[in-house]
């Protein structure tokens, strides 16, 4: 990565400028690539019963998302543009590839959990999105920024989403008993007390359900994001 | 230097060469880590044969509890025959289910006699077959009287969440301890219902909408059934 760095250190603009920071900052609120654009719901729905789930997945799309990125902004001018799509689509789907080799044999419980959503990276748009939209256009350094920013973007919902569903789904998070034991016969915590899990939470329609809550908060902090319609 | 970037040579050259390069990477990636696959799943067929004998392990702990629980395990043929000199574990159970070149009579089925935590004898029978979508598969475990499911572990590739799925949630499994897989030393086929009727012997209750996964499991194990009643009898 640094060889890219020196590469793009052009006179005209440092790293860190406030044009590349708002390349990190803008998809985490006010194009969010999830409640903004409203892209990668799939995965955002399916994967999300989990905290441990949804941060293995955030990982995945992070490497597959910067490394893409990179890639295609490093060949944007090799690229013939008659075949742009393709050529994005084969880069998109090797990175998705490696990653699934490398959950495959270095965390398995966590690769036999994530399934086929680990492949379904692959049709998440944001992803071709990011490479069609910004890599194609741009320096490898943005390139690398607006990744971050769009997969940190994707990844701070997924969390949220996932640990509202976890805590009152199972009532743990990451595995850890918050409201207490609720084995039958052996209830402690909220549970002796008569608490039960919300099951609805583990089925993927409340996930659509939580997402829109942050859909509501986040547009009336910020009336802009309204659509006029 | 001028490369016309818009030429069909230079697009059918660039996507060669993009495919080249790929493929080589993928290859060497898999290639490297397929030894360290390889173990992961073999620990995980030994979690999933523990499991139908209902002892839960870890990826950690589980080649020590395997090598305590599983005493002995041999192959047998379509007939019932123990097949001297192969080793069961290795035996790829879904290969000699799919692959065609393999005859029917050919096929080799693998038995794996375990202690349970009360110190019985429990034989640990794999079943494969198939779902709505892809494979399924299991592990049965019958009691010491050579006829009785004392446990069974099922799982799948890829079939519907909530409904097919749900064939490895411990409520579905449960239904197929205590049916008996022969009577009077002939084999009986269990049949998997939907009426509600299962709590009979010889009737499983299906899963509401996984009805065709539901069958699907029905048909691996009196399939493979059939087979190990024959090996039971053998051994009496």
């Amino acid at each position: 990565m640094s060889e890219t760095v020196e590469k793009t250190k052009a006179p005209s603009e440092p790293l860190f400028s406030k044009k590349n920071r708002k390349l990190v900052t803008d998809p985490l609120s006010d194009n969010n690539p999830i409640t903004i654009q409203v892209l990668g719901i799939c995965s955002a729905l399916a994967i999300t019963v989990q905290v441990e789930q949804a941060f293995w997945m955030s990982v995945s799309v992070l490497f597959v998302l910067v490394m893409g990125n990179l890639s295609i902004s490093l060949l944007r001018n090799l690229i013939p543009s008659r075949i742009r799509i393709i050529v994005q689509l084969v880069v998109v789907a090797s990175l998705v590839i490696i990653v699934d080799e490398l959950l495959q044999a270095f965390v398995p419980d966590i690769s036999e959990k994530l399934s086929v959503f680990v492949g379904l990276i692959i049709t998440n748009c944001i992803i071709m999105g990011r490479f069609e939209a910004f890599a194609m256009g741009n320096k490898p350094w943005p390139s690398i920024m607006d990744a971050l920013g769009n997969s940190f973007g994707y990844a701070w919902i997924l969390l949220l989403v996932a640990l509202v569903r976890e805590l009152f789904g199972s009532g743990k998070i990451l595995g850890f008993e918050i409201f207490g034991n609720n084995l039958p016969g052996e209830e402690s915590g909220l549970y002796a007390m008569g608490y039960v899990n919300n099951n609805m939470m583990i089925l993927p329609p409340m996930a659509l359900i939580v997402v829109g809550i942050i859909i509501w908060v986040q547009r009336s902090r910020n009336k802009a994001l309204i659509e006029d319609h | 230097m001028a490369i016309n970037r818009d030429s069909n040579g230079y697009t059918f050259g660039f996507a060669i060469a993009l495919v080249v390069v790929v493929g080589t990477i993928l290859a060497s990636l898999s290639l490297g880590l397929a030894d360290i696959k390889k173990a992961n799943a073999e620990k995980k067929k030994k979690m999933d044969i523990l499991s139908a004998i209902g002892i839960e392990s870890t990826r950690s702990t589980v080649d020590g509890i395997y090598d305590e629980t599983v005493l002995n395990s041999f192959v047998v043929d379509a007939t019932g025959n123990v097949i001297e000199g192969e080793k069961a574990f290795s035996v790829d159970v879904r290969n000699q289910y799919r692959n065609k070149t393999i005859e029917k009579a050919d096929r080799k089925y693998p038995v794996f006699e375990a202690k349970n935590a009360e110190g019985k004898m429990i034989t640990i029978l794999p079943v494969v077959g198939a779902g709505l979508w892809g494979p399924i598969w299991g592990y049965i475990a019958i009691g010491e009287d050579n006829e009785t499911i004392a446990g069974a572990a099922f799982d799948h590739k890829g079939e519907t969440p909530g409904l097919g799925a749900e064939i490895k949630q411990s409520f579905f499994e449960d239904r197929w301890v205590g049916e008996k897989i022969s009577v009077n030393n002939e084999f009986q086929p269990i049949q998997v219902v939907k009426d509600g009727s299962g709590v009979n012997e010889m009737k499983v209750d299906g899963i509401t909408g996984g009805t065709i996964t539901s069958v699907g499991v029905g048909e691996m194990m009196n399939r493979t059934m059939a087979v190990y009643v024959k090996y039971f009898n053998n051994k009496k």
